[in-house]
């Protein structure tokens, strides 16, 4: 069915945000999770899980469960590739640069982001925003708890 | 495939013309509006009425000794009256005005719930309620030690009333059920339920949100005890809900909030009340969307609530004709269009909801896309929401049309994407 080019769905729907939703990377649960974080998106229905497997402040293995839109999914996915092996400190500036990027802030370092640039195109489209950044504030929830555990 | 000549029962063009913002664009499309199940849009007439209130009557209601107030204070009363006939109430003073649907059912669960519904006792509701006709139950049950009872759904997304008398027993004090599921858009039966529910002692509460702007409702038929819905869904402003109930258990019920308007006298040491139905308005009411709500009932009354019932049946069946020849498309609730109201529920299996939302919206077409606040429901159904198109009174086939083009290019979008 030919299409008519919509440039700013395609910045929305970009190839690799539809093959992260296609074939999510790092799927499912760690058997012992020191770090588990469960989030949801009332206004959708979104639910996201977090597994997190934290050792000498590093993400040494990390999982998610999805239900949700291709956002939600592919974001949750390309998250738990670009967090794997950071140090906490780490996962928590390449956070904020991502809510940076994710809210229109104009001094966000793209570069650094890798592939999550590509969810740049979310912006334009404002109800989306919480679908992408629903796995990162799951994420974030999960480290918190671990940090009291140790505190 | 889609009938040459459309049998309208009324001149749709005509109606159209009354909706200035039927006339917009979106994303360089016409609006295709078919989101009135979440609210409907306003017809001239009701605008009009609005800013005829502001500029002409603007007053203070039931105390002014002037002018505007007696003026405002009898188009408000009006509109009450006109309520009233709307669902064929016996008299005017069944009609409590509050500030949306979800109100009038805190409203019962407050006025009358707290004293009447004790330890052990037990409330009935449905497994497809909007969560504004569960969640209020809820606290009710958590604050009193009731408990709650679901009758279940289908399959087909309809009641299942097979062990209904095992659900309503003597212990069931209330039964709370929606006339139209927000959801699917299944038509519940409601005669069965409640005269069970009348049988074992039990009020019969009917939440009439979906049903009350599409199709005929009356409220002594029915036989119901409540009534809840809202203006906004059928033509009239936002921030306007209604509550109907039998005039005797208006009388008997405490107030819900208190202060200015609702009472008769107060003294020091206490207060009385106003009479039914004053007593349950307390402070200032929403006068000027009260008073345009009353166009929007004579603008429904005009065309007939049956023809309106018929237009919306027409594009349901075309819609669902239409959609079932999409590969894959899974359809929610009755397929047989007399026993569901103006929705179309649908999904594909690998493409979520929202996604499918996006697509249409670019192509002007506005649908809801998600739980519809019925969690429960979709939970029923594994699923985590569905996209919802729902029509109204100034729909057309052709927009139905646009709707299922849009569909398929959310699909062609997908799968060309993956590929």
């Amino acid at each position: 069915m030919p299409l008519d080019r919509d440039v700013e769905l395609d910045e929305l729907y970009r190839e690799i945000i539809l093959d992260h939703y296609r074939n999510p990377r790092n799927r499912g649960s760690l058997d012992q999770p020191n770090a588990i974080g469960e989030g949801d998106n009332p206004l959708c229905g979104d639910e996201v899980r977090v597994d997190l497997d934290i050792r000498d402040g590093r993400v040494s293995d990390v999982r998610f469960e999805a239900k949700g839109c291709s956002i939600s999914q592919a974001s949750a996915s390309m998250m738990t590739e670009a967090v794997k092996g950071l140090s906490l400190e780490e996962v928590d500036s390449l956070f904020e640069t991502f809510k940076g990027m994710m809210y229109g802030s104009d001094e966000v370092d793209v570069e650094a982001l890798g592939d999550l640039e590509a969810l740049q195109g979310v912006r334009k489209f404002p109800v989306r925003v919480k679908c992408a950044t629903l796995a990162w504030n799951t994420l974030q929830e999960a480290l918190e708890e671990f940090g009291k555990g140790r505190g | 495939m889609k009938p040459s000549k459309a049998k309208t029962v009324f001149d749709v063009q005509a109606i159209r013309r009354d909706f200035p913002i039927l006339g917009r664009q979106v994303h360089g499309k016409p609006l295709v509006y078919l989101d009135n199940a979440a609210t409907t849009q306003k017809p001239r007439a009701v605008i009009d009425a609005l800013v005829h209130y502001y500029e002409h009557q603007n007053a203070n209601i039931h105390r002014a000794i002037h002018t505007l107030g007696e003026e405002a204070t009898a188009a408000y009363e009006e509109t009450r009256a006109k309520v009233s006939q709307f669902i064929n109430a016996s008299r005017p003073e069944s009609i409590v005005f509050t500030r949306s649907a979800t109100e009038a059912l805190n409203l019962i669960a407050y006025a009358w719930g707290r004293a009447n519904v004790k330890k052990g006792d037990e409330i009935v509701l449905t497994q497809m309620e909007h969560h504004s006709n569960m969640v209020p139950w809820q606290r009710l049950a958590q604050e009193v030690g009731a408990t709650i009872k679901y009758i279940g759904v289908s399959d087909e997304g309809t009641l299942d009333l097979d062990g209904l008398d095992d659900i309503i027993t003597e212990k069931t004090k209330l039964v709370s059920v929606t006339q139209v599921s927000n959801a699917f858009g299944t038509i519940n039966v409601l005669d069965k339920i409640i005269a069970a529910a009348h049988r074992r002692g039990a009020l019969a509460v009917v939440d009439g949100a979906q049903s009350v702007p599409h199709m005929p409702v009356d409220v002594q038929a029915i036989d119901c005890d409540f009534l809840a819905f809202s203006a906004h869904k059928m033509l009239g402003p936002t921030g306007v809900g209604v509550l109907y109930a039998r005039y005797e258990l208006l009388e008997e019920m405490e107030p819900f909030q208190s202060g200015g308007e609702m009472i008769s006298r107060v003294r020091l040491e206490g207060a009385s009340w106003n009479d039914v139905p004053w007593k349950f308005e307390a402070g200032t009411p929403n006068i000027a969307d009260v008073i345009a709500f009353g166009a929007a009932l004579d603008y429904l009354s005009a065309l007939g609530m049956d023809n309106v019932r018929a237009h919306e049946q027409e594009l349901t069946a075309y819609a669902l004709r239409r959609l079932r020849q999409l590969e894959d498309i899974i359809i929610y609730g009755p397929q047989d269009t007399s026993r569901r109201g103006g929705v179309a529920s649908f999904n594909y299996p690998d493409i979520h909801a929202h996604d499918v939302g996006t697509i249409l919206d670019r192509e002007g077409v506005a649908i809801r896309a998600g739980h519809h606040c019925a969690q429960p429901l979709m939970r029923r159904f594994d699923m985590a929401g569905t996209a919802r198109a729902s029509f109204y009174i100034y729909n057309t086939l052709e927009e139905v049309d646009a709707l299922i083009e849009g569909v398929e290019k959310a699909r062609a979008f997908f799968s060309h994407a993956s590929g």
